[in-house]
């Protein structure tokens, strides 16, 4: 290009010593940077420690404390644990049941909303910023804020619980759903418009069977940090396994062996989940493969 | 030199590479052709340890490189170095350290993470970049590029690595025709200067003709045929290509003048 343009091409002196002036200026940025982060880290952690009503350092070798604790009178008393996770386990249904309608309740609305802050496939283009805001709204209330006027207003048990990590779920699923579809192929939405479907048509048969697999395994993802989140709820009176967690770990009871019970069930749980979503992601893709 | 011993290499059911058996004395271009799906790419990646062998063996002056792993492995791969159809290149990075990554084996992550190059290995990357034409473009990021650029500054990146094989995977499969002749050309150069051996897949049957030394053909996964471009008639090649009499390579021929049939 440049020869056609006139100019002859410049000697690799000259562009070898702009590229390593190039490189020295962006390495003195990066050393920069560097000392900045660093410098923030120390002064933020002191600042923090001031703060701290015990001290960090005075403090930090009690951490395992606790956990070492726990361990020591489950050990004890390990003969008394598979009675315990026989006792646990309907507690443990319970809460697995709210998270479980939680996340199909929250994903259903999550897909909508999505669908409707979506660039290039929401119905209204206009109200895209109003959808955007609302599933701002539903993700920024903490669950645990809307269960405890929800339960002083339902009463105490699982439909305040549900309803709460419901609301949060659709925010929160809402804006990755929305951020799948952005990269959804829109070829297939264009050829059904052609043909005359409607908006929900186009959605329904163009967009979901593309997009499916990742929202199966957001779902999921969200499915686990429901259980926990319905687990933490129990703490405040929605009932299941969180309520005999929180019995079980208040201290000096002598109850560790069945906290650690409950421990083992929510690990288990988690791990079942997990196993799930990797064998319905796997036939969600080789189904759309074949 | 190099030895290609009773290779063999199984997906499932499927075999790629069947049996393949060569020998190269010294250094030449060597091209590969055959059909999608005969084995070529799958070949080149078993010579670049990229993918895993299921039996046979590779010697290099005398050292089965299948057998290699951890540090060895990677001292391997950078004695031999790879040319992608696609180019393979880091997009967002600028052309100068795309190439300096062809040192990446004897760099540690992290001065790789901080971009701490030797200055003498900057100013060997630019010379390189000088002599395959594309110097100007140095500082540009990778992305900007046009694809025969691109491809040269691959080029550039395997020549970084100061290997003794350069293997080029269809390197000009994704260019339009005059950039398809800049990087044979390239590609015929060092062979021609640095006496590298250079074992490339083409597609195009006189690209092969025109710039090799000795072509081998794969069909199947089998090697059916190895010998020199004047022993590749068109009864030969329609026997590669599993090609009735009605194929005629002239009908897709990429060349922009007319194929010639000895070798330049």
């Amino acid at each position: 290009m440049q020869t056609l343009l006139g100019d002859g091409p410049r000697p690799v002196a000259d562009i070898r010593s702009d590229y390593l002036g190039a490189m020295r200026r962006k390495r003195i940025y990066g050393g920069i940077l560097l000392a900045l982060f660093v410098a923030l880290m120390v002064g933020g952690f002191d600042l923090a420690d001031s703060r701290n009503a015990g001290g960090f350092w005075s403090g930090l070798h009690r951490i395992f404390d606790f956990p070492g604790e726990v361990l020591g009178e489950a050990a004890e008393k390990i003969a008394l644990l598979p009675a315990h996770l026989v006792t646990y386990l309907p507690a443990l249904i319970e809460t697995i049941n709210i998270a479980a309608a939680a996340t199909l309740t929250g994903a259903l609305f999550a897909i909508l909303l999505s669908l409707l802050a979506t660039r290039g496939l929401a119905k209204w283009p206009r109200l895209i910023p109003v959808f955007r805001r609302v599933m701002d709204i539903m993700r920024a209330v903490p669950e645990i804020v809307i269960a405890l006027v929800l339960i002083f207003v339902l009463g105490g048990g699982p439909v305040p619980a549900m309803i709460a990590i419901a609301f949060h779920t659709a925010g929160a699923l809402g804006k990755l759903f929305s951020e799948v579809n952005e990269n959804a192929d829109i070829k297939p939405v264009d050829g059904l418009a052609s043909v005359g479907a409607t908006w929900s048509q186009r959605m329904w048969l163009g967009v979901i069977p593309q997009v499916s697999p990742n929202y199966v395994s957001y779902a999921l993802l969200r499915f686990e940090i429901n259980i926990r989140a319905s687990a933490i709820l129990g703490f405040v009176g929605a009932g299941g396994i969180g309520y005999e967690l929180k019995n079980a770990m208040s201290w000096g009871q002598g109850k560790y062996d069945e906290a650690a019970a409950i421990f083992i069930l929510l690990f288990l749980s988690i791990v079942l989940v997990d196993q799930l979503s990797s064998v319905v992601r796997h036939k969600l893709t080789e189904g759309r493969a074949a | 030199m190099l030895i290609v011993e009773n290779l063999t290499k199984r997906f499932g059911q499927s075999t790629a590479v069947d049996a393949a058996n060569f020998t190269v004395e010294k250094p030449a271009l060597i091209g590969i052709i055959g059909r999608s799906g005969a084995g070529k790419s799958t070949l080149l990646r078993i010579m670049n340890r990229m993918t895993d062998t299921t039996e046979g063996r590779i010697l290099f002056e005398g050292r089965d490189v299948l057998s290699l792993t951890g540090a060895e492995k990677r001292g391997w791969q950078s004695d031999c170095a790879m040319i992608f159809q696609q180019f393979n290149l880091v997009p967002r990075m600028d052309v100068v350290s795309n190439v300096l990554h062809g040192t990446l084996s004897k760099r540690s992550t992290l001065a790789t993470m901080f971009n701490l190059y030797p200055t003498e290995d900057v100013h060997k990357a630019i010379d390189i970049l000088d002599r395959l034409g594309i110097a100007e473009n140095a500082a540009k990021r990778a992305e900007a590029l046009s694809g025969g650029q691109q491809q040269r500054v691959a080029i550039a990146r395997a020549l970084m690595q100061d290997p003794k094989i350069i293997l080029a995977d269809e390197p000009i499969a994704s260019l339009d025709p005059m950039n398809a002749q800049v990087v044979m050309d390239a590609l015929r150069r060092i062979h021609e200067e640095d006496g590298r051996m250079v074992v490339a897949n083409l597609h195009t049957l006189d690209t092969a003709r025109r710039y090799c030394d000795r072509i081998i053909g794969m069909r199947a996964g089998r090697i059916v045929f190895d010998g020199t471009p004047e022993q590749l008639t068109a009864g030969v090649a329609r026997d590669i290509y599993g090609a009735d009499a009605s194929f005629n390579e002239g009908a897709t021929s990429t060349a922009i003048d007319q194929p010639i049939a000895v070798p330049a």
